[in-house]
């Protein structure tokens, strides 16, 4: 029975803590206070509720008993007028609450909202950012989030701790950011999302190449700030990005775990209820963004004052050489090789923005019924926009596939002979292995195998490897699918660097 | 891990009584719940069993059926589809169902959903190949 009682309080916890640290933080404007506040609670019905049962309405427990304890807290605090000055307000309305009703639901939601906003502020960095995301929204505890991240328990509750401090520190104000800093801030948080779900997604390290828990993390919290910042675009692309990803992830691996590539992928086996809910999304975003700029891909480049790439020739996307031309100088974003989706600006504010792009990308593959029905033009052309708007050497890697399977592995390789000049990219495995790709197809097989080769002594997983190493050995006869790793729009196996 | 949340039907839900507006509002804000919190996947009602039908398999021969069915409690008026991290969680969700008929009570069921990865070593690798060969074949005839 009492182990009973303890999964229910687990999975009461999970439900409420978000909703209970995001209410806290409101009175206490902190949230390593708000937190301790929150697991007091939790430890108050650990002991009570074995023996009195859960209540009814358990979230408006644990929030009155937490609440209790902060006003208990802060008139114990020597430095109470201070505080008192600081949190007068909501501690005056929150006082006579007490004990009566205090779970009013008006508000939770603005309080979720700015509880992402502070959890992701730039100034942690992206690793604490996701850490702190997965403990407040997640409801993980430090040792889950240490086994999805393959890091020692103690870095992840420091990286805790030290970003706690640093908020404290930097007194991050507990609110929405408005106007221009928006854009930004709503930025970081959607990288610390899609960070989340790629380190699921294609783990780069390790044994597996997938971690699922992680994915559902990351696709719960998407979906959470759909619902809380319904009118962003970005949001619902992101949101539209992961779910079509999600679909793919009972084809993408063989019966030994070994990864499958797009080209091979049973789609029967693709969630078609994930596919679905992604299609939807991409739609909400697209009803959001200005739709006089929505068709044209060169116009929004030129209406674009920042961007800092070469005006690309008007027809460039319908003509692959003048495309394959025109990138000659993928701008200075290098340094930042893997993330580039979450580096651009992500709210598109009438621009369709980079993760609106690659989710229309991934419905591309999702629409096709079969691998040869894809409609490689169309994503070449939206890899081209997203080079316009989130510019990187890996896109451009990207785009170099797709015109391959759009025009001839030929246009893809004049591409990629001129990203072979990035720093950034020489020790990245997906550059050889496409290369490897197209020159097997040109029937330049020798090379191709020493491509092989190159990629399969960069990567670090240990899946990849071998499927890289037998494409090597298979060189000479094989018959070529895509690559899968940059066909799928993520193409990004971003990582929070981790000592290793 | 994903779970079907069925609702059984009632007598009320099998003779086809509409909801009414109090109860498209108490039902929207309890879906509207799950949704803020990222949980829900899809949820649809079902019309009464008297517009449906049955085919039982007997060897080689095949029976159809029209509704209604009688075993009401046996029916199913409804079901969530929802993704949460056990079935505790999914249970402390449900348990804040709210029901319209106060009188009349409801009853659900929850069931995990199986997916590919929950299939352990008996599921072997031939047989994995096999069922992708299939799936494969029924997507090219499709």
């Amino acid at each position: 029975m009492a182990t009973d009682t303890h999964r229910a309080i687990e999975a009461v916890w999970r439900i409420e803590s978000a909703r209970l640290v995001a209410g806290l933080t409101r009175l206490v404007r902190d949230i390593g206070v708000a937190e301790e506040l929150a697991q007091d609670a939790l430890v108050a019905a650990l002991e009570q509720w074995p023996a009195d049962g859960v209540p009814r309405n358990p979230g408006a427990w644990l929030m009155t008993i937490a609440k209790r304890r902060a006003i208990d807290q802060i008139r114990r605090d020597v430095t109470f007028h201070r505080k008192i000055a600081e949190v007068g307000r909501d501690l005056a309305e929150a006082v006579p609450d007490i004990g009566v009703q205090v779970a009013e639901d008006d508000g939770i939601g603005d309080d979720l909202l700015r509880l992402v906003f502070v959890a992701c502020h730039p100034i942690l960095s992206a690793e604490a950012r996701a850490a702190l995301t997965l403990r407040l929204f997640g409801g993980l505890t430090t040792d889950e989030i240490a086994r999805a991240f393959l890091v020692p328990e103690p870095t992840v509750a420091q990286r805790i701790v030290r970003a706690k401090k640093t908020l404290a520190t930097a007194r991050v104000p507990f609110e929405v950011p408005r106007g221009d800093e928006l854009a930004a801030r709503l930025a970081s948080v959607l990288e610390v999302v899609y960070l989340i779900f790629n380190e699921g997604y294609s783990a780069t390290a390790g044994d597996d190449w997938m971690r699922p828990e992680l994915c559902a993390d990351a696709l719960r919290l998407g979906r959470i700030l759909a619902r809380l910042a319904p009118r962003e675009p970005e949001v619902h692309g992101l949101v539209a990005l992961m779910e079509i990803q999600a679909s793919r992830a009972a084809a993408r691996t063989g019966p030994t775990g070994e990864p499958i590539l797009l080209a091979d992928q049973n789609r029967a086996r693709w969630d078609h209820l994930l596919i679905r809910r992604g299609l939807a999304a991409l739609a909400r975003a697209e009803t959001l963004t200005t739709p006089s700029t929505q068709p044209e891909p060169t116009a929004s480049a030129s209406t674009r004052p920042d961007s800092t790439r070469p005006e690309p020739a008007a027809s460039a996307s319908t003509r692959p050489e003048l495309a394959a031309s025109a990138r000659s100088e993928p701008a200075a974003s290098a340094s930042a090789l893997p993330d580039s989706a979450a580096s651009g600006s992500a709210r598109a504010g009438g621009h369709p923005g980079p993760y609106f792009l690659q989710a229309a990308i991934a419905a591309c593959h999702a629409r096709a019924r079969r691998f040869e029905g894809t409609d490689w033009v169309r994503i070449a052309e939206l890899y081209e926009r997203l080079a316009q708007v989130a510019p990187s050497p890996v896109v451009e890697l990207n785009r170099a596939v797709a015109l391959s399977m759009a025009y001839g592995p030929a246009v893809g390789l004049a591409l990629l002979d001129q990203l072979m000049a990035f720093p950034a990219l020489r020790n990245y495995h997906l550059l050889p292995s496409a290369r490897g790709d197209f020159l097997a197809k040109l029937g330049r097989h020798a090379e191709a195998r020493l491509e092989f080769e190159r990629a399969a002594s960069l990567t670090r997983n240990e899946r990849e490897r071998t499927l890289l190493l037998n494409r090597a050995r298979a060189s000479p006869a094989a018959e070529v699918g895509a690559n899968e790793p940059p066909v799928e729009p993520s193409g990004h196996r971003r990582a929070p660097a981790r000592p290793s | 891990m994903r779970f079907m949340v069925i609702l059984k039907a009632t007598a009320e839900s099998e003779a086809g009584v509409p909801p009414t507006t109090e109860d498209f509002e108490t039902m929207g804000a309890f879906i509207e719940e799950l949704m803020d919190a990222g949980v829900l996947l899809a949820a649809d009602g079902l019309h009464p069993s008297s517009i449906g039908a049955r085919i039982y398999f007997d060897g080689e021969q095949k029976t159809v059926v029209d509704g209604p069915f009688t075993e009401t409690k046996e029916l199913i008026a409804g079901y969530f589809l929802i993704e949460t991290k056990s079935l505790e969680e999914a249970v402390e969700w449900f348990k804040r169902y709210p029901i319209l008929r106060p009188g009349q009570g409801a009853n659900l069921e929850i069931r995990r959903v199986a997916q590919a990865e929950d299939f352990g070593d008996e599921f072997t690798p031939e047989q994995r190949e096999a069922v992708a060969r299939r799936d494969a074949a029924a997507a090219g005839n499709s």
